[in-house]
């Protein structure tokens, strides 16, 4: 046990004594792993704010403007029968101006206004379905009787979900080619300190060490230098998230609204740290299985 | 304890370094390998630690044949050998006590007692004031003893000397045989190679004596070094 944690103390004093080369190398693997987590981290924002809006689709129908309270009446009773709706709401057309006046702080504009130009309309909360069943309930709710619109309000979040579903491909393709460099650096690092170390696995092969026994540290360096790699991402994405919601806050300010890109959540942070210790640890293990076999003793 | 049946070695390349070595060395003992250097002697100590593996007959070490030892043995074959390199190998990155800690940590003693192990072997070889020294600071025959050290730490049974006393002067040389009697006096079986006969005088143990890879009938340089008593083996005693 003592023996494993000199074998340790050895790794970070050969890793501190190349201060300048392990930190450009720790950086190397921050840099590379915070382009994908930080476009993940993004993404789950912009996940996060599709699911708050798009949370229960509705259908808004919008009437003829010369259609007559009766008629409205009978479409709602219609509407209420209907097998994949959940609810009905009418919004008046009166209604819809007050409502509009209130939440705009366009009343001035609006007061001058001699008549309301806004339509009776009706929001149809449907019972949960697919994309194309929805679709399928609007295309039907417009072809009724005195309805001049019939709108899905969740179709661009759609979209954007479809947008979304691409963007996280290419996280994942930037996170596998980013990954693959990281494990690239650390078996190129590993390499070189077998080469300058070659003295001391030579001489350890010679008095009876095991592979194991010599590949340890290699392994313990490679974890290790892939785990500060995965600190530094944290940092750096931690820090430029600070920075964009600091920018964020005062674009928010203007449109009146609380907006705030959300960090790395604990587990998504053990997570990056722990695949970055992981992908250290191939890099080393695959330097040691390929360059250890080559030291000849003599 | 190490008996060679018929060894030959071939360097790739051509070059013969053994040709069919017959000998036997019993337990306890402590034996001599002489002759020219490129001779065969450094090459068949490597046979012993399979540092190098024989082209045809058998190198058996406590009753196993080290030269058909699967890699996975290999290190628990060395963890029962002692080495003193002709090079010494010692590690310059880390102390004279570091140095004879690592054959315990590879074994992985219990770390108090590596300690104490440790300083007892750099006792035995007069090098205790000096532990926390670099092997750079030390001079050549201390360098020599410090190898001693690290060979005899983990109490190996036998004991292998490439040229322990190659570059040395007489006084140093005649220190370090001093030592390694003091071994042979506990049982330690012990094979050295050297090629200075010198040390040879008033020894009376049995010498090996190679000359271009075969094993010489009778050790004319034992006899003309002045040891009369020297006994020489034969490629056909065993």
């Amino acid at each position: 046990m003592r023996h494993a944690l000199a074998q340790i103390t050895g790794v970070l004093r050969r890793m501190f004594e190349s201060k300048l080369a392990g930190s450009i190398n720790i950086l190397v693997i921050g840099i590379a792993l915070s382009l994908p987590a930080g476009m993940y981290v993004l993404l789950q924002n912009a996940q996060g704010l599709v699911a708050q809006i798009s949370g229960a689709p509705q259908i808004s129908l919008f009437l003829d403007m010369d259609a007559k309270t009766d008629d409205a009446d009978n479409l709602g009773k219609q509407l209420a029968l209907h097998p994949t709706i959940a609810s009905v709401e009418f919004v008046a057309r009166a209604q819809a101006l007050e409502q509009l006046k209130q939440s705009t702080g366009l009343a001035d504009v609006i007061g001058g206004l001699n008549r309301n130009p806004l339509p009776d309309a009706f929001i149809v909360h449907p019972k949960p379905g697919t994309a194309q069943s929805l679709d399928a309930l609007r295309v039907e709710l417009a072809k009724l009787p005195k309805v001049e619109q019939a709108q899905l309000d969740s179709a661009w979040a759609y979209k954007l979900e479809a947008l979304l579903k691409f963007g996280r491909m290419l996280v994942l393709i930037l996170a596998g080619l980013l990954s693959l460099a990281l494990v690239a650096v650390t078996f190129n690092t590993i390499r070189l300190q077998i080469l300058t170390q070659r003295e001391e696995i030579e001489v350890a092969k010679l008095i009876g060490a095991t592979n194991g026994f010599i590949r340890r540290p290699f392994l313990y360096f490679g974890a290790l230098q892939g785990l500060l790699g995965g600190i530094a991402a944290w940092l750096i994405i931690s820090l430029s998230l600070l920075l964009l919601n600091w920018q964020l806050s005062a674009l928010s300010e203007l449109y009146a609204s609380q907006f705030a890109l959300h960090p790395l959540s604990p587990g998504d942070s053990l997570t990056l740290l722990l695949f970055s210790m992981y992908l250290g640890w191939l890099g080393a293990w695959l330097s040691v299985a390929r360059h250890l076999s080559q030291i000849e003793l003599r | 304890m190490i008996k060679f049946n018929q060894v030959n070695k071939r360097y790739p390349g051509g070059y013969q370094a053994l040709k069919n070595v017959t000998f036997d060395i019993a337990e306890g003992e402590m034996v001599f390998l002489t002759g020219h250097s490129g001779a065969g002697k450094s090459t068949l100590l490597k046979l012993i630690a399979a540092i190098e593996r024989p082209n045809l007959g058998s190198v058996l070490v406590n009753n196993q044949n080290v030269g058909v030892l699967k890699e996975r043995a290999l290190p628990y074959l060395r963890r029962n050998l002692g080495i003193i390199f002709q090079d010494h190998k010692l590690l310059f990155d880390r102390s004279a006590f570091d140095n004879v800690m690592l054959p315990l940590q590879i074994c992985g003693f219990d770390y108090r007692e590596s300690h104490k192990r440790a300083r007892a072997a750099l006792d035995k070889v007069g090098l205790l004031k000096r532990e926390k020294s670099s092997p750079i600071a030390l001079s050549g025959g201390e360098q020599q003893r410090l190898c001693i050290a690290r060979a005899i730490v983990n109490r190996p049974a036998i004991l292998l000397a490439d040229e322990p006393t190659g570059n040395l002067d007489a006084e140093y040389a005649h220190e370090i045989m001093a030592i390694f009697k003091s071994f042979h006096q506990v049982g330690v079986t012990l094979l050295i190679s050297t090629h200075d006969e010198s040390v040879l005088q008033d020894t009376g143990v049995r010498v090996l004596n190679l000359r271009q890879g075969e094993l010489q009938p009778a050790s004319p340089f034992a006899t003309s070094g002045g040891s009369g008593q020297a006994a020489s083996t034969g490629s056909g005693q065993a």
